[in-house]
């Protein structure tokens, strides 16, 4: 049975190893600037964690193969050698190992994403997520956004941000259901919730951040390829949650300053 | 009560009513199994959800016969609707959770051993012993009734965050009656398991008998005397956040809730509360809660293997160290559930320092199983399958955090099912099979009876596969940036990974109908099994001195005395391979 027992453990490494190595599902490709880094950290955090996963069930199956009892049998028992001292040493050196790496090599990427501010001359959009849409406001010409008034929000007059006509800032206001970004250029969104708590995922950009209702959360990024990506809720916000998205766009200079003229001409 | 002379104690006798003996008792024997049974109730009915749920994603129109009559509004004709798949997701993540993971390990199995292993009659407080259970039985009865009631559960999830759970059925389904329902359920389980931790706090301290010293008990009560410290601090702050949760919903309170929040078009009448706040008072609960499901099962897994290796645990103080350890770090990690929450980024970091520092006695306590089987006389029992199939488990659940403990991955990880494949694996699978194995260990004590050693293997060996088939794969979809909790799959990127939706969905079927071999064995043997004898693992601890069932006072008026530690295996005496801990002679291994 202990051999029967190795050999379906050593069939079940072998395939999940050889799924990652295969690279079948993987990460989409990178589409923007802190990206590569992040999947950097991912290689290795991969290594690390390969080599934990080999040794320990291979190892198991190995005790497992080799230790079983057999009947009428009086072999003496063997004690690990050196007890539980080189144990404790190995786990030290394997886990002690990956922090250092992983921990303080490897934040950079949460600390260029989190702890430094985003570049002066970037885009900034705010971002406001209700039940189940997202809608984005640019601040046109005079770079403001004018305030959000709850009560003001409706969905059949199109006021997707609760906008007040009166209000100067507000007039050049431009709101999209779709996000569009110039390629390379930094972008700054500022997130909103009206609602529930919600989730701002873009896997293709790396990027991720919650919403939540009664907080102006800022998350900047630099897209570094043209295309079309998914924008999906990723916390559970109702019943619609699933079909929740929206689609972010990375132009050209030249697009995305046609796309702006063009969205500012419907409003 | 250390002064009173054993005798006084405890004087109860045999009730001999059926219900004082078998409902209402305060024997921890049968409340132990009260809490088994309840688990076994739960867990069917949990798994029978995880399929619906499993179904509803890869044929969301296949008509379900029954489901139409239990919920006419969430599944009309048998179909499931996109919010019933999140009803049913809420409350089998409820059930396995609360129900499941917390109860059977700790409160079934511990409550049955413990006193035995300790050498004591009963819990040091009988009454208040049979009182958490009733109070935990109500929880689970109001659970229950959230399928019953109309618009059904509460499709929030099980972690329940506001505003989705505290603005009303504004925000949608499940979210009125149904919601209440729930919070009310959780907090009489907190009071429930607030009850039974002080029981075996006290208990573990004050009932062992002459000669059990704290370094003589077996690693089970060492692993259920912690996971009662953890229960003891951590209940009592999910007990308070569900109370604000009900005042909130009810009362017009603002804890969660800012003011300016519009939902389904109405702007509701709360403000200045904050839904970080719940999040906080949650994961300070959920995360040490993930080590009271799973650290009794680091306790059973070590037993099991030691005697069914014939050895001696490798490093006994080493691994009740590591238990201290986690317990003391499970309470400084909570934050790494909300990297993105946006909360500081700052305290981001700081808690993946801990929740990266944890991996060190987890990883100790592995390398220490393997340590332990390593040149032993390994006797392949169904128990000790389970248990060398939870070192596996829990080694590749383990690993997928070594990911998920960075926030910098976690921009791309958090909330994809390679989240849902990590804890499952980690916690739930492992979990269970170290229930499992207690139970294929324990049962000739509980029930006097042997388990059928073929159909054990049968279930072992097609669980053991199906697990890896259905959660690795989640690890795999995770990578590709596959969110969790999505009813449906409606773009490019998910659609194309169907067919491993598949998979998982008929591995889980599978898997799950290979549980009615455990069912059948369970229930069969019980009545019809091999009578057991008093010792039939050749075992060394205090349960196994008694007879198989114990009498009502557990040893009989006897008062059992202690001699030796509790994993003597190996050489230590002549013709035999073992040495009980009550035995007087013999010479102890040196180990």
């Amino acid at each position: 049975m202990g051999k029967a027992f190795a050999l379906v453990l050593t069939i079940i490494t072998a395939i999940t190893v050889a799924v990652l190595v295969s690279r079948h599902w993987w990460f989409p490709e990178v589409a923007s600037a802190h990206g590569a880094a992040m999947d950097h950290q991912f290689t290795e955090t991969f290594i690390g964690a390969a080599i934990g996963f080999i040794l320990a069930q291979l190892g198991l199956a190995a005790f497992a193969w080799k230790y079983g009892e057999r009947k009428g049998e009086t072999r003496p028992i063997r004690i690990f050698p050196g007890g539980a001292k080189w144990l404790i040493v190995l786990a030290l050196v394997y886990v002690g190992s990956e922090i250092i790496l992983l921990e303080f090599v490897g934040q950079k990427v949460w600390a260029a994403m989190y702890f430094t501010p985003p570049a002066a001359d970037s885009l900034e959009v705010q971002v406001l997520a209700g039940q189940f849409a997202f809608y984005f406001r640019y601040p046109g010409p005079d770079g403001k956004f004018g305030p959000i008034h709850a009560d003001k929000i409706n969905e059949a007059s199109a006021n997707f941000f609760g906008i007040d006509p009166a209000d100067p800032e507000s007039k050049d206001d431009i709101v999209t259901a779709e996000l569009a970004v110039p390629v390379n250029k930094p972008v700054n969104l500022l997130l909103n919730s009206k609602d529930m708590d919600h989730g701002f995922y873009v896997p293709d950009l790396r990027i991720q951040q919650d919403m939540l209702p009664g907080m102006e959360i800022p998350l900047h990024f630099t897209p570094t390829k043209v295309g079309k990506y998914d924008i999906a809720c990723n916390q559970l916000c109702g019943l619609g949650h699933y079909n929740m998205r929206a689609v972010l766009e990375v132009l050209s200079e030249q697009d995305y300053q046609k796309w702006l003229v063009q969205q500012a001409s419907f409003q | 009560m250390a002064d009173l002379p054993m005798e006084a104690q405890h004087h109860h006798t045999a009730p001999t009513g059926f219900i004082r003996k078998y409902i209402f008792s305060v024997d921890h024997k049968v409340i132990g199994k009260q809490y088994y049974f309840l688990a076994i109730f739960s867990v069917f009915v949990g798994m029978i959800l995880s399929w619906l749920v499993r179904i509803h994603l890869v044929w969301p129109n296949l008509h379900i016969w029954g489901l139409g009559t239990l919920s006419p509004a969430g599944a009309p004709d048998g179909v499931m609707t996109p919010e019933y798949y999140l009803s049913l997701l809420t409350i089998h993540g409820t059930l396995m959770v609360f129900f499941v993971l917390t109860t059977a390990p700790q409160a079934g199995f511990g409550n049955y051993a413990l006193p035995i292993q300790i050498g004591a009659e009963d819990m040091a407080f009988p009454v208040l012993n049979m009182l958490s259970f009733w109070v935990t039985f109500l929880a689970l009865c109001s659970l229950v009734a959230t399928l019953f009631v109309k618009d059904g559960p509460p499709i929030s999830g099980w972690t329940a965050y506001p505003p989705l759970s505290a603005v009303g059925s504004d925000a949608g389904p499940g979210l009125g009656m149904g919601q209440n329902l729930w919070a009310v359920s959780i907090a009489l389980f907190c009071i429930g398991s607030l009850l039974g931790a002080l029981n075996f706090i006290t208990t573990a301290v004050d009932l062992r008998c002459k000669g059990m010293t704290l370094m003589r008990m077996p690693l089970t009560c060492w692993a259920w005397l912690i996971t009662a410290i953890l229960s003891l601090l951590s209940f009592a702050v999910l007990f308070a956040a569900c109370v604000l949760l009900i005042l909130d919903r009810n009362a017009g309170t603002s804890f969660f809730l800012p003011s300016n929040l519009l939902v389904n078009g109405k702007l509701q009448n709360h403000s200045g509360g904050s839904p970080l706040l719940w999040q906080h008072l949650f994961w300070f609960f959920g995360h040490p809660e993930v080590y009271i499901a799973i650290v009794p099962g680091f306790g059973v897994i070590s037993h099991v293997l030691s005697v069914f290796s014939r050895k001696p645990v490798l490093g006994y103080k080493v691994v009740v160290g590591c238990l201290f350890a986690i317990g003391f770090l499970s309470f400084t990690v909570w934050g790494h559930h909300m990297f993105l929450s946006g909360m500081s980024p700052y305290s981001g970091f700081l808690f993946s320092v801990p929740t990266l520092i944890i991996t060190i006695p987890a990883t100790i306590i592995s390398l220490i199983w393997l340590g332990t089987i390593y040149g032993g006389r390994l006797r392949f029992t169904t128990s000790m399958m389970f248990a060398l199939g939870f070192v596996s488990v829990f080694v590749t659940g383990g690993l997928g955090g070594m990911f998920l403990a960075q926030p910098s991955l976690d921009i791309f990880l958090h909330g994809t099912y390679f989240v849902v494949g990590h804890f499952h694996m980690v916690m739930g699978v492992a979990a269970i099979f170290g229930m499992f194995a207690g139970t294929y260990f324990w049962f000739p004590k509980m029930f006097g009876r042997m388990m059928n050693e073929r159909l054990g293997h049968i279930h072992f060996w097609i669980t053991f596969v199906g697990v890896y088939c259905i959660f690795m794969p989640m690890h795999f979809i995770g990578l590709e940036g596959m969110p969790r909790r999505y009813s449906s799959f409606v773009n490019e990127l998910m659609q194309p990974l169907m067919p491993v939706h598949k998979f998982m969905t008929i591995a889980a079927l599978i898997t799950g109908v290979s549980q009615f071999f455990f069912f059948i064995n369970l229930f069969w043997s019980m009545y019809k099994g091999p009578k057991a004898t008093e010792n039939p693992w050749e075992s060394t601890t205090l349960e196994w001195t008694v007879p198989s069932p114990p009498p009502f006072d557990n040893f009989g008026g006897k008062h059992p005395v202690v001699y030796h530690d509790a994993y003597e295996y190996g050489d230590v005496q002549k013709g035999k391979d073992y040495l009980m801990q009550t035995d007087p002679a013999g010479q102890p291994a040196s180990s």
